[in-house]
């Protein structure tokens, strides 16, 4: 059971997920949205919403970086376990407790006022629960790793994440002993991903995207689309 | 000079009379669907008013459209592209739907259903978007309709600026006009410049902005972008949606739906070449008075031998050019100097344009010592008071808007005194810098009104597109996700929302 949860269910999420992403991407472009309710109830969202991204925003590169970045790099540049597990419970704690406030005033707008829970799908209540359950179970993790601050329970985690993704068979074996909540942690994480393409998370690539787009690929502000299918000569 | 085409629309404002044909016909054709249940492509205003969503005028609220920032540069108010970027997660110039009304329905099912009762059975009305019982309607899409409502709500229209405005409060010197709206299609959309996605486009052909509802991604920046407040956000499809000129009938050469339906026949429509390398320049003009100048010169003569050999070198085809040079809006708005962009001063070189309308002279008390000149009364004793309209559609300058209307009076005491007097008299066309061929002209234009005088429309040029042949069995106009009927089904990537539920038991 251990294996599967974190030795093959990873691939599976992961293949759902990406398969999925490119699938809706390809054949329903016009269900690709951010879902915003804003209009409907202004009440709660600004402060709500922005807390929220942003403590996301923080965790989501900090697990990127934290777990993905090899080892040695962290040896090269003399960063010790200790000092990189303290700063991931210290940035993570913070943005997780404002992820948490933000995304527990989005909840409870989305669940107690009639306009939007009228208008909300299962699958905008669901995926909202997952988060909060997310971030809750993380937020728990804080308290277990206060008691290891060596971090090398970290390097476990970041050996069975670097693991899946060089397809390692044996990486599920290196977290055998991890605490529980952990364990918890990991699964909604990779729950969360396989469900990724069914729900509203897809405008987190087009939120990434956007600034490139915006900034870099479009000069000036104006778009003019031509029909033509031959294109009039550039003057 | 670059040149292209553009579709543009002149409303007649002299000849609304507020029947809201337009609106009806457009919102029975364009947003009878869920999600938009609150939008109107096309609306009807009375103004003096606040409008519909409320207040939209007040650019110190909404932050919509440009400005010309200290340095001299051209951005949206709401802030360059980085600001934009930084209130993706909340939109804080973003209208709440109250702003524009909660969208209701009346419960008519009981009305045949209720049981015997003491008390006449009523249709009370409920909400469409969560289906509960409204106890009272609070906003609708006209509620100031025919000066509805107190006039201390009412004369927060912004259009008073530097109007002592309570005397028109008092019931007789009252003044009011109808002020149709719907989507600009600006040579310098600020909605399509606040779109983070590149969703909305120009299009090269005909000008109509559009938005690409697989590339919307709902970040609603357009919706504060745009100061007319003509982009809509759906909530129930999460995209922004707005007026579409009709380009399905304007591509086959027919009006769009508003113009086509206006029993007043206000409405025209035809083509105006301009030159797309000076819009940057036009719309970051230093002095906003200047404004409205400043989009007459973007305007190209489709008359001029220069402009008709870059044209054809620029792709237009002979056909656009000949309506070009036939179109009703080149003569109103460039040939007669009557019509006017709304707003100039949002910096979009908006492309709806407008005739200001004639009023009753001022009261009767005043009718003897009026000031007259020859036969036709000073414009400035009009009841509408000429600031009013001026800060409507020039930015605050008079001058333009009282030489139109000098025109518009010239031309009727012209043509009385030329069919009831049988006097041609070419001096009242004289003095205001006018033939009598022109002014006959006028008449046949914004008088008459014929049809084809109103709808110069040629049609678009599909073999430069696509293949027709391909098109053969296809699915024409969809509204929607493919081939569909506009209403989107749900699919493992998202559903339709939960059906409405709208019981009608008594209560």
């Amino acid at each position: 059971m251990h294996n599967f949860l974190f030795g093959i269910f990873p691939y599976i999420a992961l293949g759902v997920g990406i398969m999925g992403t490119i699938a809706r991407y390809e054949r329903d472009p016009f269900t690709w949205k951010a879902s915003s309710s804003q209009l409907l109830r202004r009440k709660q969202l600004v402060i709500g919403s922005v807390l929220f991204h942003v403590g996301v925003l923080v965790i989501f590169l900090g697990h990127l970086v934290g777990l993905l970045t090899p080892i040695w790099v962290f040896d090269a540049i003399g960063t010790s376990h200790g000092a990189k597990q303290l700063l991931a419970v210290v940035a993570g704690g913070i943005a997780g407790v404002m992820a948490l406030v933000g995304g527990g005033m989005l909840a409870h707008r989305r669940w107690t006022d009639p306009r939007i829970a009228q208008t909300s799908s299962f699958a905008d209540n669901a995926i909202l629960a997952m988060l909060l359950g997310q971030l809750v179970l993380g937020i728990c993790t804080v308290f277990v790793s206060l008691g290891h601050l060596d971090g090398h329970e970290m390097v476990k985690f970041m050996s069975w994440a670097q693991g899946i993704f060089v397809f390692d068979g044996a990486a599920a074996s290196y977290i055998t002993g991890v605490a529980l909540v952990f364990k918890l942690h990991l699964i909604l994480g990779l729950l969360i991903i396989m469900v990724f393409p069914f729900t509203r998370l897809v405008h987190i690539i087009s939120g990434i995207a956007a600034p490139f787009r915006y900034l870099l690929t479009r000069p000036g502000y104006q778009i003019v689309r031509s029909r033509r299918s031959e294109p009039l000569s550039r003057r | 000079m670059r040149v292209r085409a553009q579709i543009g629309m002149v409303l007649n404002l002299d000849k609304c009379i507020g029947c809201h044909t337009c609106s009806v016909t457009c919102k029975n054709v364009w947003t009878s669907r869920d999600g938009v249940e609150y939008a109107w492509f096309n609306n009807v205003e009375t103004k003096p008013g606040t409008g519909y969503p409320t207040d939209w005028e007040n650019q110190d609220r909404w932050n919509g459209g440009w400005e010309r920032t200290a340095s001299g540069k051209l951005q949206p108010k709401q802030g360059g592209k980085w600001r934009i970027l930084a209130n993706l997660f909340a939109n804080p110039d973003l209208p709440e739907i109250d702003d524009y009304y909660e969208p209701f329905d009346f419960d008519y099912d009981h009305l045949k259903s209720a049981p015997e009762m003491e008390a006449f059975p009523t249709a009370r009305p409920r909400s469409k978007i969560t289906g509960e019982r409204m106890e009272k309607i609070h906003k609708g899409p006209n509620w100031e309709e025919i000066l509805g409502g107190e006039f201390a709500k009412r004369g927060e229209d912004y259009n008073f600026e530097g109007v002592q405005k309570q005397i028109y409060g008092e019931y007789e010197n009252t003044f009011m006009m109808y002020l149709p709206r719907l989507c600009e299609h600006c040579l310098n959309p600020a909605c399509a410049a606040s779109c983070p996605s590149g969703a909305i486009y120009k299009r090269e052909e005909d000008g109509i902005v559009l938005i690409d509802q697989e590339k919307c991604r709902g970040w609603r920046m357009c919706v504060s972008g745009c100061p007319y407040k003509k982009v809509y956000y759906n909530w129930s499809t999460g995209k922004s949606e707005k007026c579409t000129l009709c380009y399905p009938r304007i591509e086959s050469g027919n009006p769009t739906v508003c113009s086509e339906t206006c029993v007043g026949r206000i409405r025209y429509l035809g083509v105006m070449l301009y030159d797309a390398d000076k819009i940057e320049t036009a719309a970051n003009t230093h002095s906003k008075t200047d404004l409205y100048d400043a989009q007459l010169g973007v305007f190209l003569d489709p008359n001029d031998p220069a402009v008709i050999e870059a044209a054809h070198a620029d792709g237009i085809p002979q056909d656009w050019i000949k309506a070009a040079q036939e179109s009703p809006i080149w003569k109103m708005a460039m040939e007669w100097k009557v019509a006017f962009p709304l707003h100039p001063e949002y910096r979009t070189l908006p492309m709806v344009w407008y005739i200001p309308p004639l009023s009753p002279i001022q009261n009767a008390a005043e009718a003897g010592a009026i000031g007259k000149d020859g036969a036709m009364p000073d414009v400035r004793n009009l009841r509408i008071p000429l600031r009013y309209l001026a800060n409507m559609l020039t930015a605050g300058d008079e001058a333009p808007v009282a030489a139109a209307l000098e025109r518009m009076l010239a031309m009727r005491a012209y043509m009385r005194s030329k069919t009831v007097e049988g006097v041609t008299d070419e001096a009242i066309a004289a003095r205001v810098g006018l033939s009598v061929r022109v002014i006959e002209d006028m008449y046949k234009i914004m008088a008459l009104a014929d049809y084809e005088d109103r709808f110069v429309i040629p049609t678009t040029h599909r073999e430069q597109v696509e293949e027709a042949y391909d098109l053969r069995g296809g699915c024409g106009f969809t509204d929607g996700n493919g081939c569909s009927t506009g209403i989107s089904k749900g699919s493992l990537f998202g559903g339709a929302k939960k059906p409405l539920k709208m019981p009608t038991e008594a209560m």
